[in-house]
């Protein structure tokens, strides 16, 4: 219906074409268009933080950025973190603390989580709480995720 | 019974370990597919169109425009579906509103086309004819003379209980033990009130959605959000009238669900749009439509009294619920008759009587939320605990432990209790809140104590010996992220004496699992558990059998060593799990396979104790117990309430995982302190005010507090699993009340209605003269 515009993204280190409808989200060009599929739509409204994708290395949230917008910009997911040894050691942290249970949540705080240590690579439980106050999590009552980034930014500042 | 330590039994053993969920290596790396993250070749995308009104006849539909509208493939509304219902406790719902629609947002079209934006704007073409009704929007107006009528044929509907529905009344329960009546006059003290709760939304991260595929024969596969693929199964085939052979349900990974997942949400819906349009359909609801067309924990009206003697001794209590139902019964009939099973709460109560009604109101369809009606009447019945002990001089602790339940003992109307940790929970609550806090300050302490069962229903496990030796099990259960196959993994590889990563999990199918009744009322550790453990009990005994023809000596003289393998007592030679598998599958006997159904069957009621009507669950379960400890801050200036540490003590039999249980237990504390202290869904008339996650709080990492002290108490239950019992909702039920309580402490003033917003708690300092806003 909509008419298809085509956009050049780099993604993940690559730079690929996408034609998308119009007005699409970051979000929907992803999912339906290139089968990116870590971030998701759990509110598609800005509030949830299930959604956030690193644009140029800040945490944004797909849902309320415009594909059109990313032209021109580093995107990067979680598909395009395998490398990166800050977010592997969250990861770790993550699978032993208990801090994921259904899972929805977990690639936007651990996105959330990478960019605070990144900013501060010793923060206080405070702090964390802060910078993940963003993303809701329903399941663990946020504590075992809270505990996770504090003892991955330990293990970071051996 | 212990706090939980190493069991010298189990050493080397997967019991009792805090293993790591395998399923956690998928999810932070973001490979876990949910059903919005499934795709079929030719898939079409649905969208919904929900009704506007509360209450009105639909004459009928325009389809015209929509149907010609860019990519639209199909388009059902109440005409393509049948007169089918569907319903837990009363059929009385079609798959999708027809002939009438009952409350705002219900789903009247659905539309299948190429894109969900083409199918969104072809719901908009859609005119439907609507004669509106006048509406239901409270019990109290349902149950009035003369309120118009929800649904005409109710008397016709087929029900699984004696339900008692007559005009909006979904159903009653009427339940008592002792004589009320005479008792009060035997009672020193005794307190009274009336309490209301407001409703909750599950706001599981993932809001609801399915994707349905038909074969060339006609036969339905479909993929849902779901708590129990046999539940979706049987929803979706009593709704739209097809046998239940003709569809197969699965599951991808689920983002959770605390209720909501249970019963039908749109699988009927999109089934139907995948039957219509012959290709596959995925329908995923956005967040404003999970909060509108799925359901919430019900609002109650509580009515309560109890009283006690001049030394603390609970004589009687009489406990009145009126129950918002919503547009269908779903799981409510359940809801309401277990909180009126649960309102004794704990406690050694001669004389109790609790009654209820259930209405039909145009709104969105109430069903079970995590604590499944314990909540709202525990928030009533433990302030009244409370409030006895202070005009007697009992202090919470005391008077708890001079009136609870005993091992041995039998709970209202008649179940009887097997392992009971709660003096053990008490102790630990008591011993680690003890004093003021670190900076010397007083605390402002609120404790409450629960119980919840686990057991109900069918379930049943499958476990297989491949052919080298490991382990497939396969039980049907849904894990919708708490952890159901790490620790259904760890029980069977316990009893097989298995390496944990060598048994293997089957997704749930209803082609190929055993029937689970579902990921619900804390039960699938308890109940899946015990079946699990029991087929592969009957693994080990084939394999022993094996093994005393391998080795030429009697099964008596065998023993099963760990890693899988069994050997000669004494001796040094022993068989492989492999080398016995390979042989049963080659040579004698066929493959070792163990098989175990069974449905929790002991009865809840002793009709010589008590007088049960429309009891909907005669048989229910095993009993956990916890008890909660808060320490809160109130603001005196705006009445917000902070909470500062908590302390949650769980008796859950045997913790399988101790990790895993002690994330339930925070991640319910938190559910439960939305629901004390802010979350609410708000109608603004007949409609929803803040279908939205900005307009609708739930806590964020900051609202909550760094001290989340658990305390596992292990008191094993004869009958569960290695002892377990059930840990799923014990954590969330206590949280309003024991908040209540603190609340209290802190201003002095009782609060009869939730959530304890700022607003009330400030009033109700003012009435007290606990504020500053007053002396100022
Ligand atoms: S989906 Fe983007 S913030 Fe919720
Ligand atoms: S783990 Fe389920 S929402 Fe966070």
């Amino acid at each position: 219906m909509s008419k298809k515009i085509l956009h050049s993204l780099n993604l993940n280190g690559e730079e690929v074409e996408v034609a998308t409808p119009a007005g699409a989200t970051l979000l929907e060009t992803m999912r339906e268009d290139l089968r990116i599929l870590s971030a998701k739509r759990g509110c598609n409204q800005g509030v949830c933080g299930a959604c956030t994708v690193l644009i140029d290395g800040k945490p944004v949230r797909a849902c309320l950025t415009l594909t059109a917008r990313c032209e021109g910009h580093a995107v990067q997911t979680m598909e395009g973190m395998g490398g990166d040894r800050v977010m592997a050691t969250l990861q770790r942290h993550m699978v032993e603390s208990g801090g994921v249970q259904c899972g929805f949540c977990t690639s936007g705080i651990l996105i959330s989580a990478r960019e605070l240590l990144e900013e501060d690579p010793a923060p206080s439980r405070a702090a964390v709480k802060t910078a993940l106050s963003g993303n809701i999590c329903r399941c663990t009552g946020y504590r075992t995720i809270v505990d996770a980034v504090c003892s991955a930014a330990e293990e970071l500042a051996q | 019974m212990s706090l939980v330590q190493p069991d010298p039994v189990f050493v080397g053993g997967s019991v009792g370990k805090s293993i790591a969920k395998p399923d956690n290596l998928e999810k932070v790396q973001g490979r876990a597919e949910y059903i919005a993250d499934l795709y079929r070749p030719g898939m079409l995308h649905g969208a919904i169109l929900a009704s506007p009104h509360a209450h009105a006849r639909i004459r009928g539909y325009d389809l015209t425009e929509a149907l010609n509208a860019p990519g639209v493939v199909a388009i059902v509304t109440g005409d393509d579906v049948g007169d089918g219902r569907m319903g837990a406790f009363i059929k009385d719902e079609h798959a999708i509103a027809r002939g009438k629609v009952l409350y705002v947002g219900e789903p009247v079209a659905a539309v299948a086309a190429r894109t969900e934006q083409e199918a969104r704007h072809a719901c908009r073409l859609i005119k439907v004819d609507y004669e509106e009704l006048p509406a239901v929007l409270s019990p109290e107006e349902g149950l009035a003379d003369g309120a118009p009528v929800l649904h005409e044929r109710l008397a016709d509907y087929i029900k699984v209980f004696d339900a008692g529905s007559a005009g909006n009344l979904c159903s009653r329960t009427e339940l008592s033990e002792g004589d009320v009546e005479s008792a009060w006059a035997d009672c020193d003290v005794i307190v009274e009130g009336e309490y209301t709760t407001q409703a909750q939304a599950h706001v599981s991260m993932e809001p609801c959605g399915a994707l349905a595929d038909v074969d060339a024969n006609g036969r339905v596969t479909l993929w849902s959000a779901n708590q129990s693929v046999f539940r979706v199964q049987a929803n979706v085939c009593e709704s739209l009238s097809l046998p239940m052979s003709k569809l197969r349900c699965l599951t991808p990974r689920v983002g959770a669900g605390f209720g909501n997942k249970m019963e039908a949400h749109i699988q009927p819906i999109t089934v139907a749009l995948a039957l219509k349009a012959k290709r596959p359909v995925k329908l995923i609801m956005t967040r404003e439509e999970d909060f509108e067309m799925v359901r919430a924990r019900h609002p109650f009206r509580v009515r309560m009294k109890t009283g006690a003697k001049a030394d603390g001794t609970l004589v009687a209590r009489e406990c009145e619920v009126l129950v918002d139902c919503g547009a269908f019964a779903d799981d409510s009939p359940g809801v309401m008759g277990y909180s009126l099973l649960m309102c004794g709460g704990p406690y050694r109560i001669p004389n109790l009587k609790a009654s209820g009604r259930l209405v039909y109101t145009n709104k969105l369809r109430f069903g079970a939320f995590r604590g499944f009606g314990n909540p709202q009447v525990l928030f009533a019945g433990e302030q009244q605990i409370d409030e006895i002990g202070d005009r007697l001089g009992l202090d919470p602790f005391a008077i708890r432990r001079k009136n609870m339940l005993r091992e041995g003992d039998q709970w209202f109307v008649g179940p009887r209790i097997g392992s009971n940790g709660l003096a053990l929970c008490l102790d630990a609550v008591e011993k680690a809140a003890k004093g003021p806090r670190a900076d010397g300050s007083p605390r402002n302490f609120g404790l409450a104590v629960t119980a919840h069962i686990s057991g109900l229903l069918g379930t049943g496990a499958i476990v297989r010996m491949l052919e080298d030796g490991t382990i497939s099990l396969n039980t049907g259960a849904t894990d919708i992220g708490q952890g159901s196959d790490t620790v259904l993994a760890q029980i069977c590889a316990e009893e097989l004496k298995m390496p944990f990563d060598q048994v293997a999990v089957a997704s749930p199918d209803t082609d190929g699992s055993p029937y689970n009744w579902g990921t619900t009322a804390s039960r699938v550790t308890y109940t899946t558990g015990r079946a699990v453990r029991a087929a592969a009990k009957q693994v080990v005994d084939q394999a022993m059998s094996h093994a005393a023809e391998m080795l030429e000596c009697p099964i008596d003289d065998l023993e099963l060593r760990e890693g899988g393998r069994i050997g000669r007592r004494g001796a040094n030679t022993d068989v492989t799990f492999a080398q016995i598998s390979g042989r049963a599958h080659w040579a004698v006997g066929g493959p070792l396979v163990g098989s175990q159904t069974l449905v929790y069957d002991e009865p809840t009621h002793d009709p010589k104790r008590a007088i049960a009507l429309g009891l909907p669950f005669p048989r229910i379960g095993v009993f956990s117990f916890a008890a909660l400890g808060v320490d809160v801050d109130v603001d005196d200036t705006s009445g917000q309430v902070t909470v500062q540490e908590v302390w949650s003590a769980a008796d859950v039999g045997r913790a399988i995982n101790p990790r895993l249980v002690e994330v339930q237990l925070h991640g319910g504390f938190v559910q439960g302190l939305g629901y004390a202290l802010y979350e609410e869904m708000v109608w603004d008339g007949a409609r929803l005010a803040n279908p939205s996650l900005m307009d609708y709080k739930v806590p964020t990492s900051r609202d909550v507090p760094d001290a989340i002290h658990t305390f596992i108490i292990e008191d094993p239950d004869p009958s569960g699993p290695f002892g377990a019992k059930g840990a799923g909702e014990i954590g969330l039920n206590a949280a309003a009340g024991a908040i209540a309580n603190a609340v209290a402490k802190a201003t002095g003033a009782r609060h009869s209605h939730l959530p304890l917003t700022g607003e009330r708690v400030l009033a109700g300092m003012l009435d007290s003269g606990t504020s500053s806003e007053r002396s100022a």
